[in-house]
């Protein structure tokens, strides 16, 4: 290189080029983890052919497809808002990723947007592929789109702030343990598969206030029964988005 | 002592102290507690405009502490630091752009590849270098499709250093650059430092070796125990501490007195052993000139001439009481 090369001249790019940048780049890290594409595309392609083609749980009247697509996909939002992000953003931090990105042009929350914008093209990906093969599976769905949106979107926040609060305050080893297990009992607890009328009246209402069940039920009382507005299940999880996302802000440490 | 011949260099200055523009860091009376341990206790620190400045200390003498509150990733307890006229943490957002950053160590997605990383650094400037020749520059080329995680020691400093010079910064911040690399790949990212002085871009560096400090700085300023103990090229601290030596051979019983009077007050000139001379003071190339013109009037050939200057080593040591590296 020359001389002159390294004259100063410097300046932030455009902020829509930024976060462009930040959100293609992310995108790429989390399909490129092997460990991710089996949480988040692998495991919920799985779990709907095999439970819609082998009858292992009963899931009541109808079509099995019909029961497990709306559980699938809440699981989906599950593993890349809640465990993927948790996971990928501990080790972020733990590795001096969130650090250096600090002291360069990209603010802080262009950063968090370039996060959740990755999620979300996550999740488009996520739904056509499962969709796809649901379709192929049988699956009849009704219901109002617009609902469907509504219920992804306050789910995806609901975990987005739960994974985030979990990735900036423990240590990234008890991240990936914690967040890992959790995924694991929300997928046997949540309604994912199982119907929650499998537990008994007093632990079902309880389990009914968790998010994913919020989810699941929401996607299952929309797409599978018809219903217009869940409105009961998207309050649960625009509560649980502001206590997630609001203890995320407060305690989320860089480093 | 200097390692390297004195080329000149346009941002080389023939004597250490920042002077002329306007100082590009300023740090007095810097102060940064974690808990009971104070970390910073009273540093003041001044960088002149396009000057490579060597923050040198042992471990845990608040060097990385310092160099980061500059960075803006902590608050200072007590005291004001002012990076190109700005507050680091008030005005981060005007002052991002203007600064490159090379962590200690770190800072890269552990599953991207080193020019997938370097080219996303570049986006996120207006006018970045040209990656492909930086990549080249830098040696990069060879780690292909390697991501960060696989990349060596080496490789992982490298690719650091270039994240920090990518976006043309005005001021660079290199947190123990050369830690863990190789005597060639040191070479490599000294001549990289020295070519980012002579375009103009100042430069800041912690480091832990004395050579590394008297070969690249500017000004060096010797941290220990949270405090500057002393600041200025090296020369002038290697000067300014014990007295240095020079000594000859040439005929037994030679007229001390004589010489002693051309040369400055303060110099002391001693027969070791017969026709073994020794001289202490100040050793500089007119004293070194004044006693061989001196030698020449009084026909003496002296043999064997050499000087003994002390070291930042030795500076060290007698500034602080200790080894610098225990």
């Amino acid at each position: 290189m020359s001389a002159g090369t390294y004259a100063p001249k410097p300046g932030a790019a455009p902020l829509g080029r930024m976060i462009g940048a930040q959100t293609a780049l992310e995108t790429r890290m989390l399909l490129r983890n092997g460990e991710q594409l089996l949480l988040t595309v692998i495991i919920p392609s799985l779990l709907l052919v095999l439970f819609s083609t082998v009858d292992i749980i009963d899931t009541g009247k109808g079509k099995s497809v019909d029961f497990l697509a709306p559980g699938i996909l809440a699981l989906a939002v599950m593993s890349t808002a809640f465990t993927g992000q948790a996971i990928a953003t501990g080790f972020e931090r733990r590795y001096g990723v969130l650090k250096r990105l600090g002291a360069s042009p990209l603010p802080r929350w262009a950063l968090m947007t370039s996060k959740t914008l990755a999620v979300l093209v996550t999740e488009v990906l996520q739904v056509v592929l499962l969709t796809v093969i649901a379709f192929a599976l049988g699956w009849s769905p009704h219901g109002n789109p617009l609902a469907v949106l509504l219920l992804l979107v306050l789910g995806t926040a609901a975990f987005s702030g739960l994974g985030l609060l979990m990735a900036g305050t423990l240590k990234a080893e008890a991240t990936l343990a914690a967040a890992n297990l959790v995924f694991l009992l929300l997928l046997v607890a949540g309604g994912v598969i199982v119907p929650m009328d499998k537990f008994p009246g007093g632990v079902q209402s309880v389990l009914n206030l968790l998010p994913i069940s919020a989810l699941s039920g929401g996607l299952r009382d929309v797409l599978q029964e018809g219903a217009s507005m869940p409105w009961g299940n998207l309050a649960i999880l625009a509560v649980w988005a502001v206590l997630g996302l609001g203890s995320a802000a407060k305690f989320f440490r860089w480093e | 002592m200097k390692s390297e011949p004195a080329l000149p260099s346009p941002g080389r200055r023939p004597s250490g102290r920042p002077s002329g523009s306007h100082p590009v860091v300023e740090v007095s009376g810097l102060v940064k507690r974690y808990g009971p341990k104070t970390a910073v206790d009273g540093l003041d620190l001044t960088v002149g405009a396009g000057t490579v400045t060597a923050v040198l200390g042992p471990n845990g003498a608040g060097k990385t502490t310092t160099i980061e509150t500059c960075e803006g990733y902590r608050r200072p307890d007590a005291g004001t630091v002012r990076v190109l006229g700005l507050d680091p943490v008030a005005d981060a957002a005007r002052l991002k752009p203007r600064i490159g950053v090379m962590l200690q160590s770190g800072g890269v997605y552990s599953g991207a590849r080193a020019d997938e990383m370097l080219r996303h650094m570049a986006k996120l400037h207006a006018h970045p270098l040209d990656v492909p020749a930086l990549i080249e520059r830098l040696g990069l080329g060879s780690c292909g499709r390697t991501t960060y995680r696989r990349l060596s020691g080496g490789q992982q400093q490298r690719l650091a250093l270039a994240m920090a010079v990518v976006g043309r910064p005005e001021l660079v911040f290199l947190d123990e650059p050369t830690a863990g690399l190789d005597p060639q790949a040191r070479r490599a990212t000294w001549d990289l430092v020295r070519e980012l002085r002579a375009d103009g871009v100042s430069v800041v560096l912690t480091t832990h070796f004395m050579d590394e400090a008297e070969a690249l700085a500017d000004d060096v300023a010797i941290v220990d125990a949270g405090k500057v103990v002393a600041q200025g090229s090296p020369e002038q601290l290697c000067r300014g501490g014990a007295e240095n030596t020079l000594r000859f051979t040439g005929r037994p019983g030679l007229d001390l007195g004589s010489l002693l009077k051309a040369l400055p007050d303060g110099t002391a000139a001693a027969e070791l052993t017969p026709g073994a001379y020794r001289i202490t003071g100040t050793i500089d190339p007119q004293l070194l000139a004044t006693v061989t013109t001196w030698c020449a009037q009084h026909g003496v050939m002296p043999d064997g001439i050499s000087v003994e200057r002390h070291t930042l080593e030795d500076v060290f040591l007698e500034l602080t009481g200790r080894e610098l590296r225990a």
